[in-house]
């Protein structure tokens, strides 16, 4: 952690967005895999029933939903300790 | 500290407020509905008293919140705590169309339209990690000044401002046209009186208050929307399942609607179109049933002929596949692959997170930080919507399969025959034509008679249509079947359409029928339906505020405070701001009274077009430094022409197809080349000069400066003035 602190105020933003980027990519496989990949198999998913929903169903109607929620959340959570860990605190207004 | 203080003060007051309001509608709901069942209070006095009660509290928010400053007036002041900007950005989403018309759609399409509830939401995290971030950091009222000012120069903006006046413009059209018909449904005032008074409700609000009072408004119409979405729902789930979660025990109506599609040999036989006219064949759950067809097309340039008298020739009806044709003639098609689901579920997810009144709802939070979070926020209000509308759609599926499919048209349940009368419902069965005046035939009928497919032969000159006790006869003429029963002969008359029996295929279902007939089937008292009313009206009206919005700020803002005149006094922009409020409000009036089924097909597009012009642009913009005016002006011409190319021939004749996608989804192509494009001008030109690309940097950090902001926004037209 000390690194960050002998930084620049531009390397640490570099660094910062270095990080971003990676988190972003990850959550967005996570987005693509839950949005693109079932509907792909959607015929062969529906032979499985969960309390009476097929499961090819299940996932465009409601599993998709969820996991969108969460990863904004987490997205959020983790962004504010990256803002910590660069000390690139939003501004109280 | 004191300003932490202030601020938790100020969100706890504002908690309050909206907690008292909750319990205030369901209260008054509760008196309403004893008024009705115990001193029969008449229907007319209970949608009258909601209609005003909501409308006067929106008036009231909008005076309460008036404002002459012009950070509130285009930004609600930048102090919009996350949750309550989730709401408002939720009720400024979710339009008539989420609120009455999808759950019919889900109803009419099965697992196809799940396109819809997944593009709708998925594109928020899109928005969460891509745009809202920057957007807040930039800071400044609209989104042309976000490309104006990250590609520099007059050309960039105004490109940018033209297409958000013509995106926002149709939406609003189609959101006006939504209160018509929510007001004359339910209220009995003629249309071009819902228009009016609906328009007056959304000017009272916007006009005084601007952006500030159309976000506290809009998490009052969110509250509304999403009560009166859940209530009658929850009561037809435990009328049918014993269970008062909707979202989870419809895999009990999922599971007898395959049952009953199997014993009514829906899944096999037969065919059907929804609302728009597209085929739907085979069963609710399995995938990919979706034909091609242009008969909206068809049908949108007719009523254009016949309401303007003008005389464009429509194109040929088609269809992919052609069911008309015998099975051996069917050209092969592309049901069964997965190619347009995917595809329009990307454009629709991709166009959400391009569209210009849901990027300024991110300007309105106070600080980076509180933006990522609104965004979840504005995802799970708009989710609890998303993730119950399937529910409504496969308990009415359920219902209709089990009690009205099937049965003798004279014993159909009660709803089923007032939504008939009222034309939401078409019953094709030809025995319901017995006793019609010849000349009076309905809308199904009519045409066929036309047609030749259908023959009248008025035997005793009565000018009747008379049935009674008329037997089924066929005689084959030139190789096809023709019919006879009763005066009616032709094509059209075969067995099973004269044998009293509701058919799955004589049935059609107006897709708002879904939603507003629920209270009715689950039986419930009519202030319910009030309430569903005064949600749909919610719905209308805060979308047509936020898009107002949009549209007065590119005019007032944009085009002429940074293009024309940069020496304009605040009070000018304000002034001005205000009058193009109601001059677009007027021209989305004028627009909604032909009803054109064009509108509705626009605003479809809108995301198409979204996705390819403004989406590739603005995410470059961000991450990409290199990426410049020529480059993004290259992408947004290419992208949308490209997309509009698609979308066109498509739509005139769907024999035109890439693996059967459909126009709806044209921005699947315009976007890659909206990126290529704007990748190969930025390569081929100058870099963006060193200011602009100190300003990309600024985006990526979270640390707010609103004045540096400004100012480098604002530089180029004040260095300009002087």
């Amino acid at each position: 952690m000390s690194d960050i602190a002998n930084m620049s105020r531009q390397e640490r933003i570099n660094a910062y967005w270095k990080e971003n980027n990676r988190l972003i990519a990850i959550l967005l496989t996570i987005w693509f895999s839950v949005a693109y990949i079932p509907p792909l198999f959607v015929n062969q998913l529906n032979q499985i029933t969960i309390a009476g929903f097929p499961l090819g169903y299940y996932f465009g109607s409601q599993i998709s939903l969820i996991v969108f929620v969460v990863l904004i959340f987490y997205y959020a959570y983790a962004m504010n300790k990256l803002d910590a860990k660069y000390h690139l605190k939003d501004r109280d207004k | 500290m004191a300003v932490n203080e202030a601020i938790k003060l100020r969100n706890n007051r504002l908690a309050q407020y909206y907690g008292m309001f909750t319990v205030g509608l369901i209260i008054f709901s509760l008196i309403m509905g004893a008024l009705e069942l115990g001193a029969g209070m008449p229907k007319a006095w209970i949608g009258w008293t909601f209609l005003m009660l909501t409308m006067g509290l929106y008036a009231f928010i909008g005076i309460m919140s008036r404002t002459k400053i012009l950070d509130e007036y285009y930004v609600a002041g930048r102090n919009v705590p996350a949750v309550f900007n989730g709401m408002a950005t939720g009720a400024d989403w979710m339009s008539a169309a989420s609120f009455i018309s999808m759950a019919g759609t889900l109803y009419a399409l099965g697992y196809d339209g799940l396109a819809y509830i997944m593009g709708w939401t998925g594109g928020y995290v899109l928005l969460a990690l891509l745009f809202a971030p920057y957007i807040r950091k930039f800071g400044q009222y609209t989104i042309p000044d976000f490309v104006g000012t990250r590609y520099g120069g007059r050309w960039p903006r105004l490109v940018a401002a033209i297409c958000a006046i013509i995106v926002s413009l149709t939406y609003v059209t189609a959101q006006v046209v939504g209160v018509g018909i929510i007001m004359s449904r339910f209220i009995g005032v003629p249309y071009e009186w819902g228009v009016v008074i609906g328009l007056s409700g959304v000017l009272v609000c916007s006009f005084l208050g601007g952006m500030k009072a159309v976000t506290w408004t809009q998490v009052a119409q969110y509250i509304i929307l999403i009560i009166a979405y859940m209530i009658p729902v929850t009561f037809l789930s435990l009328k049918l399942t014993g269970f008062p979660i909707p979202q989870l025990s419809y895999g009990q109506a999922l599971q007898n609607i395959t049952r009953l599609e199997s014993e009514l040999k829906i899944a096999t036989e037969s065919t059907a179109r929804d609302g728009t006219g597209r085929i739907i064949q085979g069963g609710y759950v399995p995938a990919y049933n979706e034909g091609l067809s242009n008969a909206a097309a068809v049908s949108a340039i007719n009523q254009i002929n016949t309401y303007f008298g003008v005389n464009i020739t429509p194109p040929k009806a088609q269809s992919i596949p052609d069911t008309s044709k015998p099975a051996e003639e069917i050209q092969p098609d592309w049901r069964g692959t997965p190619w347009n689901f995917l595809a329009l579920t990307f454009c629709l997810m991709v166009g959400t997170a391009g569209l210009p009144h849901i990027l300024i709802r991110f300007y309105t939070v106070p600080s980076v930080r509180e933006s990522r979070l609104s965004v979840g926020w504005a995802l799970f209000f708009i989710f609890l919507l998303y993730f119950t509308a399937p529910a409504y759609a496969a308990f009415a599926r359920w219902e209709i399969l089990q009690n009205v499919v099937g049965k003798e048209i004279s014993s159909l349940p009660e709803w089923t025959q007032n939504w008939s009368r009222l034309g939401l419902i078409t019953q094709r069965d030809y025995t319901t034509l017995d006793g019609r005046d010849i000349d009076k035939l309905p809308a199904w009928a009519a045409p066929q008679v036309k047609s030749g497919a259908l023959v009248i032969n008025d035997a005793n000159g009565n000018g009747k249509i008379d049935l009674a006790g008329a037997t089924f006869s066929e005689t084959e003429v030139d190789g096809k079947k023709v019919g006879t029963f009763g005066e009616l002969s032709g094509t059209v008359i075969t067995k099973t359409s004269v044998d009293g029996i509701l058919q799955f295929s004589e049935l059609n279902i107006d897709p708002d029928t879904i939603v507003l007939a629920t209270p009715e089937i689950a039986g419930l008292p009519y202030t319910v339906a009030a309430l569903i009313a005064a949600g749909g009206m919610a719905a209308a009206l805060s979308t047509a505020d936020g898009l107002l919005v949009v549209i007065s700020s590119a005019i007032a803002h944009d085009f002429y405070y940074r293009i024309i005149n940069p020496k304009a006094s605040m009070n000018t922009r304000i002034w001005l701001g205000k009058t193009m409020l109601v001059v677009a409000a007027v021209i989305a009036a004028l627009l909604a009274l032909p009803r054109l089924a064009l509108i509705a097909q626009m605003v479809a597009w809108a995301f198409s077009m979204a996705a390819s012009s403004f989406f590739p642009v603005i995410l470059l913009g961000i991450f990409w430094k290199r990426c410049n005016g020529p480059g993004a002006i290259a992408g947004m011409i290419g992208g949308l022409s490209v997309t509009l190319f698609y979308m066109y021939s498509n739509y005139v004749d769907p024999s035109f197809n890439v693996l059967g996608i459909t126009h709806l989804a044209a921005g699947i192509f315009g976007m890659p080349v909206n990126f290529l494009l704007c990748y190969i001008v930025s390569k081929l030109t100058a870099a963006p000069s060193q200011e602009i690309q100190d300003l990309v940097d600024h985006l990526r950090s979270p640390e707010l400066d609103d004045e540096l902001m400004t100012s480098i926004a604002g530089g180029k037209q004040a260095a300009g003035a002087h």
